[in-house]
């Protein structure tokens, strides 16, 4: 059995056993929604659907719609996307990165940092294929032998690299986060007693039976998937900064941008899952799963991203004077000082200042303060994407064509849809998934979980001389 | 003569390992242990091999490598070279740096989605198939050893029943064995 040292702090509080472990998560797909699960999934429907609407609308008259004109031409969706992007990439570095670094405290968030993972690249996705204008034909931008002569699409092209990128992503998270399912899907379909539900986990759970060879291989499987995984996270956004890095647009071309972005992006997606689960492990009463060491944890990964994205704002900052290029310089003195000077201030704020305040151990410990920065760096991290993209394109190098983004009701409508449809399905998913990797988490219960950790437990394993030495050592 | 099965249930993973041991050194053959989580350290006990998942990874990883780089070698150099921004395209080594990412992307497709699929057939876990369990708890918190008598035809039902009740068991079962999948 693996050790932990004794001033480390459990990772499970309370006195729990597998058992309790099943209850505590399969309490609440067995029961009956809560009024808020209806309210909350009802208003989210209703702000989705809107979404919806915008796009059909958008689909209908064109992306003319949009308050897109012929300076600034990428706004608002390529924001968007790149926003959704970052946020999806907290999911995959907590089950892959983590996991290879063994870290226990995973296990209690992974599951629901993947599905956040999964809904926010599937948000993330629609922006470019909306922006194409033509959505039916976007799979044009498939390598399909055609018509039109055999032309192929432009392997060169960075924004074919992000076709590629954000598809493998995609489904290869989904296959990491299903995989760990699958065993969970077997725990809820063995105490299922309704008929409807029996069928659905049977389905859903695969025929699992949880064989020793079974185990052995999910382990190895979902180790390699881990291995994959990680490159996997750092190249998609590396792509997708490729997207302004390979452009010759002062204040986009620069090579600081893959790590940068990275940075940006794991941060971003630290603080979205803070937002989450904090709401999360109290509605569903996992406060013992998930508690304030779990939220610390998270708040150093955002406090060193924060302060990894701090280093790059000023270093572009520094470069831009630097390098002597004049257009450069111009770019970023008019990001801090030109028309939009407020989104460079909320974005240096938000993301700069605010992450350094985790260096107080009473702020990171505290919960209500965690949610609140989680919402700034949200919001400092939308407005980042915002004055990359606008800010070095509104005025470029003809004086007579510098112009001003604003938004349309389109633009608006399809930003808080994609939020509408995003929490609408993580709201399906937090009633009907274990929202906990129930398997991974009796893992280590007796190597992290409280009751084993101070001796307290009943140790029902008296025929395991190891654990009984080390029982009377503590 | 229809094959029969007795079931050990435990109620701990550290003890099933221990009677695991005992039993496999007093020289019966542990058909298959059901558990609700992996439990480090029983694959050697029982004799359950190292999976070779990890192989069938690279070797996926190798096709989707050399898939990717092939079609683009025909598409952007062979079929229709196209000048773009003055860029070299005669030659896939001249243009390689740039067909880096997707040929990344295609070996890590490849070898994800390779190695799930053959995880999933090789587990005979498909949507549709049934469950084999032999109780419904050891998904949730029981731990059980399945032992074929077929397996152990130094044995009798009796001698074997005699000696998994000298460990640490709940409870122990015999059973017609029925093949699910």
């Amino acid at each position: 059995m693996h050790k932990e040292s004794a001033i480390r702090e459990p990772l499970i509080l309370g006195h729990k056993t597998y058992h309790d472990i099943t209850e505590d998560v399969c309490r609440s797909i067995e029961g009956k929604a809560p009024r808020n699960w209806y309210i909350m999934f009802g208003i989210s429907l209703l702000v989705g659907l809107y979404g919806v609407g915008c796009i059909l609308y958008l689909l209908g008259v064109g992306i003319g719609t949009w308050g897109l004109n012929k300076t600034v031409e990428w706004a608002w969706d390529i924001t968007n996307f790149v926003w959704w992007v970052g946020i999806g990439h907290a999911g995959t570095l907590i089950s892959a990165v983590l996991m290879l670094f063994r870290q226990k405290w995973r296990m209690a968030i992974n599951r629901s940092a993947e599905a956040m993972t999964i809904f926010a690249v599937f948000m993330a996705g629609m922006f470019p294929l909306i922006h194409m204008g033509r959505l039916w034909v976007g799979y044009w931008v498939l390598p399909l032998p055609n018509e039109f002569g055999s032309l192929w699409v432009n392997f060169n092209s960075p924004l074919l690299w992000d076709v590629f990128a954000i598809s493998t992503y995609l489904s290869v998270s989904f296959v990491f986060w299903y995989i760990g399912l699958i065993p969970d899907f077997a725990t809820i379909r063995d105490r299922a007693k309704s008929p409807v539900a029996i069928k659905a986990y049977s389905l859903l759970s695969f025929g699992w039976s949880g064989r020793a060879k079974h185990w052995n291989r999910f382990e190895i499987v979902t180790l390699v998937l881990a291995g994959l995984a990680t490159p996997l996270v750092f190249s998609v956004h590396s792509i997708v900064s490729f997207d302004f890095a390979t452009s010759v647009i002062p204040g986009w071309h620069t090579t600081i941008f893959p790590p940068y972005f990275v940075a940006g992006a794991v941060f971003s997606g630290f603080a979205m899952v803070q937002t989450l689960l904090l709401v999360l492990r109290k509605a569903m009463h996992l406060e013992n799963y998930i508690h304030t060491k779990h939220v610390e944890y998270m708040n150093i990964v955002i406090m060193t991203t924060g302060s990894m994205v701090g280093v790059a704002y000023l270093t572009e900052l520094f470069m831009s004077w630097y390098s002597g290029v004049e257009y450069e310089a111009y770019a970023f003195l008019n990001r801090a000082t030109g028309p939009y000077w407020w989104a460079y201030a909320f974005m240096m704020t938000f993301n700069v200042v605010s992450p350094q305040l985790m260096w107080f151990k009473k702020l990171r410990r505290s919960l209500m303060f965690t949610f609140f920065i989680s919402i700034v760096v949200n919001t400092g991290m939308w407005f980042e994407r915002f004055v990359i993209i606008v800010t070095s394109i509104h005025q470029d190098y003809l004086p007579s064509s510098w112009s001003m983004f604003y938004p349309t009701w389109v633009d608006i409508g399809v930003y808080i849809g994609t939020i509408g449809l995003f929490f609408m399905f993580y709201m399906a998913y937090v009633r009907y998934f274990p929202v906990l990797a129930m398997a991974e988490v009796k893992t280590i219960l007796k190597s992290s979980g409280e009751s084993y950790k101070n001796g307290s437990a009943e140790l029902n394993s008296g025929s395991d001389d190891e654990i009984l030495t080390n029982n009377k050592n503590n | 003569m229809a094959d029969r099965v007795i079931y050990a249930m435990y109620d701990d993973d550290d003890v099933i390992k221990t009677a695991a041991k005992k039993l496999v050194a007093d020289g019966i053959h542990i058909t298959d242990v059901f558990s609700p989580f992996p439990i480090h350290g029983i694959d050697p006990i029982i004799g359950v091999k190292h999976t070779r998942m990890g192989n069938v990874a690279f070797i996926f990883g190798l096709i989707g490598m050399s898939l990717a780089l092939f079609g683009m070698r025909y598409f952007m150099i062979v079929d229709w070279p196209m000048n773009i921004g003055g860029k070299p395209n005669f030659s896939l080594m001249e243009n390689l740096p740039s067909f880096i990412p997707i040929t990344f992307e295609f070996t890590v497709l490849f070898a994800a989605h390779g190695m799930a699929i053959t995880y999933l057939l090789r587990n005979k876990t498909l949507p549709g198939m049934p469950a084999d369990n032999p109780y419904p708890r050891t998904t949730d918190d029981r731990f059980v050893m399945e032992i074929l008598l077929s397996d152990n035809p130094s044995f009798t039902a009796e001698e074997i029943q005699a000696k998994v009740k000298q460990t640490d068991i709940v409870q122990v079962e015999e059973k017609e064995f029925k093949k699910i999948k």
